[in-house]
């Protein structure tokens, strides 16, 4: 019997898990971190365009600061987020890049002086400060009041995830990697751990700790068409909702990013459009004004994602082989510029498509179409990361924490993914120091024997299915589905048609029979997995019959917060089930910093309000008018106090600032 | 229809040493845009269930899955079969110079892990930063020049093609000295060439370099690579003498 002990227990080695990983070993903890694939190429490095903080250094960034990031991210959300957490985001994020920047990443600089940039399609020259010289610079992306977004080129998640890896490997954190965990070890409602399967050999361990953290990152892979690694499918997502006491939130909450590049779907980052980008229809048309004359390319992500597809429709696409697609054109951004600030994407573009988008004209646009990009529900956690199963935490993308309710902003998912290593990486270290070990070896033996005989049963299996076949239409029906426009009556056979999936998931027979380096048996037991978290993404999209964020309901078209101010959870009961099902958490108007409003896009009149909104809306100029004197740290601690570890409440420095 | 492509793999699991490493021959019909990624992915669900291969994010950004194609190595992603134009057959081979672990799988994990390690490819500093305050201002130009080496995603093309790795098994390869080059010019990172001597000052570092440039004939990022092991040669050299 394979069993290794630890404090601490971390599955996903991104920049959550590995941010993690730090607090727990400056905390004195043997720590260990499990992942797929060699650390440094966890999915956290596929982030291109940037990281949002408010550190203000930049001429187009002046006057920001935690307020407007907190307001752009709860608009963004479409008011799903949980405020409190937002706020504990928004006040870490400047610390986190200052952290990053002394480990070593080569964050973009500002240099004094003039600079062009290009905004609205023109070419405008900014003055930069003498203070603000060699201090971190930052883009404009999507949905956010200023130019927030700090990057280095385009390869901003490859930096992150090398600098925070490289202290994770000098703290001596024992790093394992390939090794996918497939089962959590709980007794009493305490997690204690999980079995592991090896995927050089296919043996398998039980790995015990006092505490258990999932930072495995989103689930993308459940589509056809995804800007997701192809390591992104759920697979702990689902282990934990397998044991019954976890539930997983907001599933329906998918975010499909605008820009993927056709057919491949690979990502170009939303920095084209947030350094003057444009997208343009078959004749060549700038059609985001037309749509959304403020914002333009540069409204919150689900927008432009439904503003392209609804442009499609109404004729205006590229035809192509692979389908209808709409152009985008960095070109009028200069080839200076590309070559420097946009290097992985010219790259992408030449390798993939032999296009150079730095070419002037036509020859250099790039097809691009909405595809699957990120999960903003996940694993329900509290604030400190903990789930419903005691000693399991969350962190990062695989979390419904919850920072991004249901649309997050670009900029906040690598952002999100470090902040939450500090913060609930601290937490998490915390418990991992008091927690006590009950469990006996003979309970550790019983879980690994069972997955034990899971895999031998797949392997001698013999029913008529075809896993790999199971797995591609699992896929496109969540594509054709359960995509940027929803409907009931597609979603109601979409989850008909995944019922019967897992039913003949369950009924399968493999053409290699080794328990061995199997790559069709991994598929087994993880086709298995991925369809029940695409039944709870369908379920969820069934039933919340509204419009929130990027879940759009074509057939119900307004944001209803008096029945849908909410979150959805979704458990998966007993074993032999082929459905999960469904309950909801309801998120307190009276305790919101901003009550619902008008989120910037599209009419004014979409949404149905709830009768707190009112309610507490007055409370809020009734405090506001108790305290005049009051800055904008003690209003805001008036309004809605929120605590977070070590010394991350200090207050962020800027220029001009004392 | 496409033309029709011969893959010719190498087969071999190290975990039935019985069975023998034997080139296997697979066929398939060229796609438009087809790379590597997608072929081998269907060899494996139409004809292979037991191919073993690394991909992740299949754009040419997390190094996972360097091969070596009709002898010359690369990143499979990104090789597109249109670019084998001179023969219907394609070879392909795992990268040497790292633990095999099945058919095209090679184990760069641990190696990489053990490199970061021997060169402490960290910021070493004694200052204590308060990241509630504005950060240390660094030249622009010297920001950019150090992302320029942070490019590196380690993807172990640069070890594969080195004749000095092949001949010491211990040389710490292009990769690792573009850390040492890379932490040596980073104005949060205190150590000097003297330090970096201790590190890298021996034939298993910068002095095993033979100028050959096979690391930067493949390096995927387009790295100068031997620019900076020049460089750092350099230095480490004056380093050397003063002791």
């Amino acid at each position: 019997m394979n069993i290794i002990y630890s404090d601490s227990l971390i599955i996903g080695g991104g920049l959550a898990g590995l941010r993690s990983a730090v607090a727990c070993a400056d905390k004195g903890l043997d720590t260990i971190v499990l992942s797929l694939v060699p650390v440094k190429r966890s999915h956290s490095a596929a982030a291109q365009g940037g990281m949002q903080a408010s550190v203000g250094n930049t001429k187009m960034s002046e006057g920001d600061n935690e307020d407007l990031h907190f307001e752009d991210t709860v608009k963004g959300s479409d008011w799903g987020c949980d405020q409190e957490v937002a706020r504990m985001f928004v006040t870490t994020a400047p610390k986190a890049i200052r952290e990053l920047a002394a480990w070593g990443v080569p964050w973009s600089r500002i240099k004094s002086g003039p600079r062009t940039v290009v905004m609205n399609a023109k070419k405008v020259v900014i003055e930069e400060k003498e203070e603000a010289h060699g201090l971190i610079n930052s883009r404009n992306f999507g949905g956010t009041k200023k130019w927030r977004t700090c990057y280095t080129s385009d390869a901003t998640g490859h930096s992150m995830l090398f600098g925070v890896a490289n202290e994770a490997m000098r703290r001596d954190v024992t790093i394992h990697d390939r090794k996918e965990a497939i089962s959590l070890i709980h007794k009493d409602n305490v997690c204690c751990g999980a079995v592991v399967r090896d995927l050089k050999d296919g043996s398998l361990t039980a790995y015990v700790a006092k505490a258990t953290m999932i930072a495995t990152g989103g689930f993308g892979r459940i589509y056809s068409v995804t800007t997701n690694a192809v390591i992104n499918e759920g697979i702990a997502h689902a282990m934990a909702l397998e044991t019954g006491k976890v539930a997983l939130a907001n599933m329906e909450a998918v975010q499909f990013h605008p820009t993927p590049i056709v057919p491949s779907g690979i990502l170009l980052t939303e920095g084209c459009r947030g350094d003057g980008g444009i997208l343009r229809d078959k004749n060549g048309h700038r059609f985001m004004p037309d749509y959304e004359p403020e914002k333009k390319e540069l409204a919150s992500r689900d927008v432009v994602s439904r503003r392209m597809v609804e442009h499609i429709r109404n004729g205006h696409g590229v035809d192509s082989p692979y389908g209808k697609y709409v152009w985008l054109d960095i070109s009028i951004l200069g080839r200076e510029h590309i070559e420097k600030n946009l290097r992985d994407v010219q790259e992408i573009a030449i390798a993939f498509n032999g296009i150079d988008p730095a070419d002037a004209g036509e020859k250099g646009w790039l097809p691009v179409l909405p595809a699957q990009h990120y999960s903003m529900g996940g694993i329900r956690t509290d604030k400190t990361g903990q789930t419903y199963l005691k000693g399991l935490f969350s962190a990062g993308e695989s979390s419904c924490w919850d920072l991004h309710g249901f649309n997050r902003l670009g900029g906040n998912s690598v952002s999100e993914a470090v902040v939450s290593g500090m913060i609930i990486g601290n937490y998490f270290a915390d418990y991992a120091k008091e927690a006590i070990l009950t469990i006996s070896t003979e309970e550790i033996e019983k879980e690994l024997q069972k997955q034990d005989a899971y895999l031998d049963s797949l392997v001698q299996a013999d029913g008529p299915e075809n896993i790999i076949h199971i797995k591609r239409k699992m896929q496109e029906i969540m594509n054709e589905k359960v995509g940027v426009f929803r409907n009931g009556d597609d979603l109601q056979s979409a989850y008909e048609e995944l019922k019967e999936l897992v039913v003949k998931s369950r009924n399968i027979s493999l053409e290699n029979k080794s328990r061995g380096n199997n790559p069709e048996l991994a598929d087994a037991y993880k086709v298995q997995k991925m369809l029940k978290l695409a039944l709870c993404v369908t379920k969820g999209a069934l039933f919340r019959t509204e419009s929130r964020g990027a879940h759009y309901r074509e057939d119900f078209t307004e944001r209803d917060d008096k029945n849908w101010l909410n979150r959805t959870l979704t458990w998966w009961r007993n074993e032999e089930d082929v459905e999960p099902d469904i309950t909801y958490e309801e998120i307190d108007i009276m305790r919101m910093e901003m009550p619902p409003g008008y989120r910037g896009y599209g009419k004014k009149d979409m949404s149905v309000d709830h009768d707190d909104t009112g309610k507490r809306l007055a409370d809020i100029e009734k405090i506001k008018e108790q305290n005049p004197d009051a800055d904008r740290f003690e209003l805001q601690e008036l309004l809605m106090p929120f605590e977070l570890p070590e010394n991350y409440k200090e207050k962020n420095q800027r220029i001009g600032e004392k | 229809m496409g033309r029709e492509l011969t893959f010719k793999i190498l087969k071999y699991d190290p975990h039935q040493p019985e069975i023998k490493a034997t080139f296997e021959e697979f066929k398939l019909e060229e796609l438009p845009g087809m790379t590597l990624f997608i072929a081998l992915n269907k060899i494996k669900e139409e004809i292979d269930s037991s191919l073993a291969f690394d991909f992740v994010c299949r754009a040419g950004i997390c190094g996972s899955c360097g091969m070596v194609v009709n002898g010359k190595p690369q990143l499979a992603c990104r090789a597109l079969t249109k670019n084998f134009s001179e023969s219907d057959t394609i070879t392909i081979t795992p990268m040497p110079g790292f633990e095999l672990i099945k058919d095209l799988s090679v184990d760069t994990g641990v190696w990489m892990e053990e490199m970061t390690k021997r060169v402490e490819s960290w910021v070493h500093t004694d200052e204590v930063t308060d990241i509630s305050k504005i950060e240390k201002p660094v030249e622009p130009e010297l920001a950019d020049k150090i992302f320029e080496l942070d490019r590196c995603i380690e993807c172990g093309l640069c070890v594969t093609s080195c004749m000095t790795k092949l001949m010491r098994p211990d040389f710490i390869g292009a990769v690792g000295l573009n850390r040492v080059a890379r932490f040596y010019m980073d104005p949060y990172d205190n150590r000097d060439a003297d330090d970096m001597y201790e590190l890298v000052g021996d034939d298993n570092g910068v002095f095993g370099c033979m100028s050959l440039m096979g690391c930067e004939d493949h390096c995927p990022k387009d790295i100068p690579l031997q620019g900076k092991i020049a460089h750092v040669r350099r230095e480490l050299v004056k380093a050397g003498k003063k002791r």
